[in-house]
């Protein structure tokens, strides 16, 4: 079928080349955070788990931790049921302004992210939200909104609206037939939607970096600071548990989609 | 079902409308109506600067993003299924962890000790550590890295829309492998391309922390501006003008393409 011609070989070399590029920084976080020296060097010298110690044993790092953990939960709770009501809300109306209305809910993704984070400092100043908890909350929620709305839209599409109103006709409201019919078929989609918005919240930075501060700054901002004034392999030891936590959700909700097919 | 929508629909009304909006008005509005904020942006030489590096930047993350991301594209879709998974697992793969973590990543992979001089030295083919980082290579090196799974899974979405007989009735006609390449399944694959480079540079004339981290101060990017003139300078108002500048600019760029393409195709990737 594929003959092993000049051009198929340097393809190969260079698609090796590429995903070695993209996979490497993922790769070398590890090692750094398992070395005993202060230093980056490659191959470290010794075995150590001295940058996890000085992580765990700093409450700065431990409070910004609990914040993340906070900000992100309260972020799933809130932003998945008002996602998933506005999906079904869209993917069943025949308003011609739901369109617009889909749009404006995709806005996160297409406005840069450092004007949002300087807009939302601005009005979250005047109405006095900065260096809150409920200011972040917030500020992720709408940030994690789009994608509980692709990810439900993309779960509803494969839905059959009929299903719901042969229940109707049997006789429950339309609350009782969605939560009885309709949302266990997309409860695959609506977790997966829940789960991208939770990993948005532990990662974002940007916002973060405007409207957070006193004992309210999340993991990121600190981390952010603390890679523009030194290089501490305490980072590397967070990198790698923040990645680790990342891979294990991704891993759930990709289980879970197989589960329901 | 408005009253469904609403509850979405208010918290972005509230924190992306309102907030773009109030960034509007405040670059046009101090103690009166002025346009003293875009004078300056336009005239004055730092903007100037800034706003040419960050398109020169942009375009050469969009091209070094293409030139290795349509390989990787094209190899993904010619190789059986089970292989295709694990090439498009392999790019997707670094979505998963922070841009941060990436960013110390290129640090300790690129700075004066790092892992890539240490490995060069050792092999003897330097003998002064390169300056890779802290500079426009870093931040471009950063950069493609975060962005390239935006240039492939668009581009492997289209070529994989590409019908096969097509190439086999190239071959038929007597064409060689390179030709029907050139003639044939390289335009069919240009909306993927046109999708993945406008997600990129549209992307990259938006990123901060990468040019923050990597740039080492002298690759000033317009987001940058936006964030020094608001943290350090306490200029509101020229911050806001730039900002609404280059909304304006990725708006403008949408809308283009949109005349090519649907916009659904390119955000539709994310």
């Amino acid at each position: 079928m594929t003959r092993l011609s000049p051009a198929r070989i340097a393809l190969y070399v260079i698609s090796a080349l590429v995903l070695l590029y993209l996979i490497l920084p993922v790769l070398i976080i590890a090692p750094i955070s398992f070395s005993s020296a202060r230093f980056l060097t490659f191959p470290p010298p010794s075995f150590s788990t001295r940058w996890y110690q000085q992580y765990f044993a700093n409450p700065a790092w431990m409070q910004a931790t609990r914040v993340t953990l906070t900000i992100a939960l309260l972020t799933v709770v809130i932003a998945t049921p008002c996602g998933v009501a506005a999906a079904y809300a869209i993917s069943q109306s025949r308003l011609r302004i739901m369109r617009v209305i889909h749009m404006a809910l995709l806005l996160p993704l297409v406005v840069p992210i450092i004007i949002t984070a300087v807009g939302i400092f601005f009005v979250y100043a005047k109405v006095g939200l900065v260096a809150t908890l409920p200011g972040l909350v917030l500020a992720n929620v709408m940030l994690g909104l789009p994608y509980v709305v692709i990810s439900v839209l993309a779960g509803l599409q494969s839905f059959d609206p009929a299903q719901e109103m042969v229940a109707r006709s049997l006789g429950m409201n339309r609350l009782r037939s969605f939560f009885a019919v309709t949302l266990p078929q997309v409860k695959s989609s609506v977790v997966a939607g829940g789960i991208f918005a939770f990993i948005s919240a532990m990662d974002e930075t940007i916002v973060a970096l405007f409207i957070s501060g006193g004992q309210y700054q999340p993991l990121t901002k600190r981390m952010f600071t603390a890679l523009r004034d030194e290089i501490d392999p305490t980072i590397a030891a967070i990198s790698t548990l923040m990645t680790a936590a990342s891979f294990m959700l991704v891993l759930a909700a990709g289980a879970r989609q197989k589960k329901s097919g | 079902m408005l009253a469904l929508v609403s509850p979405a629909l208010l918290v972005i009304l509230a924190l992306i409308v309102l907030p773009v909006g109030w960034l509007a008005w405040q670059s046009i509005y101090h103690d009166g109506f002025t346009l003293e904020n875009y004078r300056r942006v336009f005239t004055e030489d730092i903007y100037w600067r800034s706003f040419a590096l960050t398109f020169e930047i942009s375009l050469a993350v969009t091209v070094v993003a293409l030139l290795l991301g349509y390989p990787v594209a094209y190899l993904a879709n010619s190789v059986p299924k089970g292989w295709s998974i694990l090439i498009l697992s392999l790019v997707v793969l670094p979505f998963w962890t922070s841009v941060l973590v990436r960013a110390y990543a290129w640090l300790a992979l690129l700075q004066r000790t790092g892992v890539i001089n240490q490995f060069l030295r050792y092999l003897d083919v330097i003998s002064e550590p390169l300056a890779l980082v802290h500079n426009t290579f870093g931040t471009v090196v950063a950069t493609v890295h975060i962005l390239l799974p935006f240039m492939v899974l668009p581009l492997y979405a289209t070529m994989q829309k590409i019908p096969g007989d097509l190439m086999q009735a190239g071959a038929s006609l007597g064409a060689s492998p390179s030709l029907t390449f050139v003639r044939v399944f390289l335009p069919l694959s240009l909306p993927g391309v046109l999708a993945g480079c406008t997600m990129v540079f549209v992307l990259c004339l938006g990123f901060y922390i990468t040019p923050e981290l990597l740039g080492g101060g002298r690759t000033v990017m317009v987001s940058m501006l936006v964030s020094r003139n608001v943290e350090l300078y306490n200029q509101f108002g020229a911050a806001s003008a730039v900002a609404v500048v280059l909304l304006l600019s990725v708006l403008l760029i949408f809308f283009a393409v949109s005349r090519f393409i649907s916009l659904d195709r390119i955000l539709g990737q994310k």
